[in-house]
């Protein structure tokens, strides 16, 4: 177990060096440079200017730099905003987007395996169809039509919740962003927990405890749960990446603070730095997740050896 | 598949029968009888189609164009008058011909972008599925480490560096949403491979290229139809994803992602616009969703 954690620890280097090497080189290969401005620069301020950011050496060699750099946690000024390093920028936005996601995650977890649970349990019926409708509904809407649709009915229609920003940070201005983001998670979530569920209430070991005469609340929670939810798990760390991507635009829709938003922000600024900033991180979360979910997934599979 | 348990009796009544039905049906005679018999399949195929003769005859089916001003009709909600049947946006352009040119933009992103997915990814699947052994290996960890990376960041990262032209979302989408497709083309390969008729090729001198094209990708081609059906939503989903972010087509070409955004901007004076792109945005993922789900049934070998 502890020499396949090291092992996939290990695996995840090369992966992170591809996305730092990737998104740099992309950067890099992009027509025009940060100071390409309107006013024509004197050619020796033009030249302090490349030195100061190391743009003068070769790209190798600005790479080397880079990673270096990266790796003790600076990833260098932002070319936007002024006076601001992007350590400093996703420091300040990373709590925020960690928030945010964590307690969709949890949202999504909690509440689709009840649906997917209930729907499993009165299969074909009216709680099967309706619970399967919105789970369908959920998958097809994405979360940046969901997240106006939300505002549009309990923001300003019904005036119950804060229609953007975090306000005074009390958990009302959360409630949209959250549950906007954790729609389509909470879909999939139930729509894979039925399915486990049924397959594994037709299995034979669900029969030899119907017939020890177990009572139903046991069966479900010793006996099926642990077997159901396997497909969850394992599609957690797609649930993570998904949730990433959806918090950038849930970001941008609701003005919060976080790293989605300097992403989207930086990009559209071309500014370089902030933006492999950001996608590093982002990165790095990712993978680490990806190992993790791995991880408990062997700790629930009895069946899943490590070799 | 007959087991003889019954006794002769038994055998001899299913041979008559099966004299009635000397007319064979086709693996693909059966998918399609399947796929009718789901209604809601048919009906999204309708409905489908419908927004597609929609969004090609646009021009005839209003008297507006796609980038006209009418300074007099500025983001009014959906009137007859001046057959605004949809209303106007926030710049005064007419509602309904700009979510048909959305649909437009749409749909041929969507099924460009799966185009260039499915070239690429059956043939890298079907090479590494076929040669297996080392260069399987190798092609697969390359999937496996893109597989783990931030994909969607690197679609914007390649459109912002590059310039917001159509031609290259189309590119970028298509060059991360083929990996799946060649994990399963891989994966459907590697059974094939190893059935008599691929040998019997073999034997007689077929080249290795032929045998790719000729035996091996038609047999694999079911479950891609699956998946081609399920990834053009996808690919639309992603589309609109970065017109949201203004980092998808531009002014004053328009998609679904466009729309909504500028929609989702004026909520709270013009719903309308909002409602109306962002329906037809899910009613179209709704069909390609029920059709696909309609064809693994009608495609899955396991159900037979």
């Amino acid at each position: 177990m502890l020499s396949y954690a090291v092992r996939r620890l290990l695996e995840a280097i090369p992966t992170l060096l591809v996305i730092v090497a990737l998104s740099f080189f992309l950067m890099h290969s992009a027509p025009g440079g940060p100071f390409d401005s309107e006013r024509v620069l004197p050619p020796e301020i033009e030249a302090n200017l490349k030195a100061a950011y190391n743009l003068d050496k070769p790209v190798w060699q600005q790479f080397a730099i880079y990673l270096g750099n990266a790796l003790q946690g600076d990833f260098g000024p932002s070319f936007t905003y002024k006076d601001f390093t992007v350590s400093e920028l996703i420091s300040t936005g990373f709590p925020v987007s960690l928030k945010l996601g964590l307690s969709a995650v949890t949202l999504a977890v909690i509440i689709g395996c009840t649906l997917g649970i209930l729907a499993a349990m009165r299969q074909n019926t009216k709680t099967d169809y309706t619970v399967m409708g919105f789970a369908m509904v959920g998958i097809t809407i994405p979360n940046f039509v969901m997240a106006p649709l939300l505002t549009l009915i309990f923001g300003i229609y019904l005036g119950l919740l804060p229609v953007a920003g975090l306000g005074d940070g009390s958990i009302r201005n959360l409630v949209l962003p959250v549950v906007a983001l954790a729609l389509p998670q909470i879909a999939i979530v139930s729509r894979l927990t039925r399915g486990g569920m049924v397959e594994v209430l037709r299995s034979n070991f669900v029969r030899t405890a119907h017939a020890k005469g177990l009572p139903e609340h046991l069966i479900i929670t010793r006996h099926t749960l642990r077997a159901a939810l396997l497909p969850v798990v394992s599609y957690l760390g797609p649930a993570i990446a998904g949730l990433v991507t959806g918090s950038v635009v849930i970001e941008q829709i609701f003005g919060l603070p976080g790293i989605g938003r300097y992403f989207v922000q930086g990009a559209i600024n071309r500014d370089y730095t902030l933006v492999m900033g950001t996608v590093i991180t982002y990165g790095s979360l990712i993978v680490l997740m990806n190992l993790l979910v791995d991880l408990v997934y062997g700790l629930m599979d009895p069946r899943v050896r490590y070799d | 598949m007959v087991k003889d348990v019954t006794g002769s009796g038994a055998r001899s009544k299913l041979i008559e029968k099966a004299a009635e039905e000397v007319q064979g049906r086709s693996l693909w005679q059966d998918a399609r009888r399947r796929l009718f018999a789901n209604k809601m399949a048919v009906a999204s195929m309708i409905v489908l189609g419908i927004i597609a003769l929609m969004a090609i005859f646009a021009d005839l089916l209003s008297p507006h164009a796609y980038d006209e001003v009418y300074w007099d009709y500025i983001g009014v909600g959906p009137t007859l008058e001046n057959s605004h049947w949809f209303g106007t946006d926030a710049n005064g352009r007419d509602l309904f011909i700009r979510t048909l040119y959305g649909a437009k933009v749409s749909l041929m992103v969507g099924i460009v972008t799966t185009l260039v997915a499915l070239i690429i990814g059956v043939v890298y699947g079907a090479i590494a599925g076929y040669f297996g052994g080392r260069i399987d290996t190798i092609m697969m960890r390359i999937v496996d480490v893109l597989y783990s990376m931030p994909l969607m960041f690197f679609i914007i990262i390649l459109v912002v560096v590059f310039g917001r032209h159509i031609v290259l979302v189309f590119v970028a989408i298509g060059c991360v949403e083929w990996l799946t497709m060649a994990r399963i083309v891989r994966g459907q390969t590697m059974s094939v491979k190893r059935k008599e008729f691929i040998e019997a090729a073999r034997a007689s001198g077929v080249s290795t290229p032929n045998i790719i094209r000729r035996h091996i990708i038609p047999n694999v081609i079911g479950p891609v139809i699956v998946f081609v059906t399920l990834m053009v939503p996808v690919v639309i989903l992603v589309e609109s994803f970065l017109s949201f972010l203004g980092l998808g087509v531009q002014e004053p070409m328009t998609s679904w992602g466009v729309l909504i955004s500028e929609g989702a901007a004026q909520m709270e004076n013009a719903p309308h616009m909002l409602i109306f792109p962002a329906v037809f945005l899910a009613v179209t993922l709704f069909c390609f969703n029920f059709i696909g789900d309609g064809l693994r049934d009608a495609l899955d070998p396991k159900d037979r």
